[in-house]
């Protein structure tokens, strides 16, 4: 895979609480030339994104330490025990330092009402598993769209350009319906591959 | 020298598993993702995924066997299953997980059992050949680290 020496490595924190997938997005990041971290729930994601579970009683005050790791993006898969991936989403979203940084987020089950609410809620994509390769090219428009603004922002350094702007999800919107439980009774489709929302 | 033959036998394995739908294109994307930097990563996954199938179907086993069954914690099993059999291109046995899981959501216990049946025999039959495909490998290693 051919990479631009001056280009930056992009750290990307995936959380699942399935092995196998944390595994496997690992290994489609890294193959992608990305930093990874991975965890396996959301609490752990906030944790290393230095913003507590106001709901943990051992919660301890944020580190500076945790402030110095950067994250690019957040991928996280929905259905998790605990704290859902849309539960994560709106955390991230709510917060004032980590609200810029984007959410992709990744279900095996295709169900509109669910992708409809997370792109509302401010996701920038929603992968439906298996995740590949095609997929995850997708991410780096994302990354580069939030870096430039914060160059803009900031002082003058060299950076990549945008080869291409994603549009966030508009028109169409069907009548969002309440799936928060993720065992649901839907009758689950076999997918051949994988729909990405743009 | 050697490794030729069973290289040659690897292959044939492979392609009768995707011809009979134990394996379907997710694999060929496993393939793709390991290289020389990840040598073992095709092995890593299928490790992970025959223990982890195996844990799962003997939590649903001991769920079935219980005079009240808990059917939202067995297709919440059967869910699992079904994503790692999916990420893996496990393709039948995400099959019969999707069949496991309107059974689940009818409440149907003699349906379930029997579809528990169903899996595992897939399964078995499934773990069987990455067993052996794992085998071939480590020997086609061996041999070719040799020359």
């Amino acid at each position: 895979m051919a990479a631009v020496a001056t280009q930056p490595q992009f750290h990307v924190l995936a959380v699942d609480d399935s092995v196998l997938d944390r595994k496997l997005i690992e290994r489609l990041l890294k193959t992608s030339s990305y930093q990874v971290t991975t965890v396996d729930s959301g609490s752990k994601a906030l944790e290393f994104l230095g913003l507590q579970d106001e709901n943990r009683e051992d919660a301890v005050s944020v580190s500076s330490h945790n402030q110095e790791v950067e994250v690019n993006l957040i991928i996280t898969d929905y259905c998790m025990p605990g704290m859902t991936g849309y539960d994560l989403l709106k955390k991230v979203k709510e917060s004032t330092s980590l609200r810029d940084i984007p959410v992709v987020i990744m279900s095996s089950e295709n169900i509109p009402s669910r992708i409809n609410r997370c792109m509302e809620e401010g996701a920038d994509e929603f992968f439906l598993k298996p995740v590949q390769l095609s997929d995850v090219s997708r991410l780096k428009p994302h990354i580069l769209k939030k870096s430039t603004k914060c160059q803009d922002q900031n002082q003058n350094k060299s950076g990549t350009t945008i080869s291409s702007v994603t549009n966030n999800l508009s028109g169409n919107k069907r009548k969002a319906a309440d799936d928060g439980i993720c065992s649901e009774r839907i009758r689950p489709r076999y997918s051949g591959g994988p729909v990405t929302i743009v | 020298m050697a490794s030729t033959q069973i290289k040659a036998q690897l292959n044939d394995l492979l392609n009768s598993m995707f011809a009979m739908d134990f394996l379907d294109e997710q694999f060929k994307q496993l393939q793709m993702l390991e290289d020389g930097s990840c040598p073992g990563f095709i092995s890593e996954v299928i490790t992970i995924f025959c223990d982890d199938a195996e844990r799962i179907l003997s939590l649903i086993t001991e769920l079935l066997s219980k005079p009240v069954v808990d059917f939202e914690k067995v297709d919440a099993y059967v869910h699992q299953l079904k994503g790692s059999s999916s990420s893996v291109g496990a393709k039948r046995v995400a099959l019969v997980c999707i069949k496991f899981r309107n059974v689940c959501q009818e409440n149907d216990k003699e349906g379930c059992m029997a579809t528990l049946y169903e899996i595992r025999r897939e399964f078995d039959e499934l773990n069987k050949k990455f067993r052996t495909m794992l085998q071939l490998e480590q020997q086609i290693q061996a041999l070719d680290s040799k020359r």
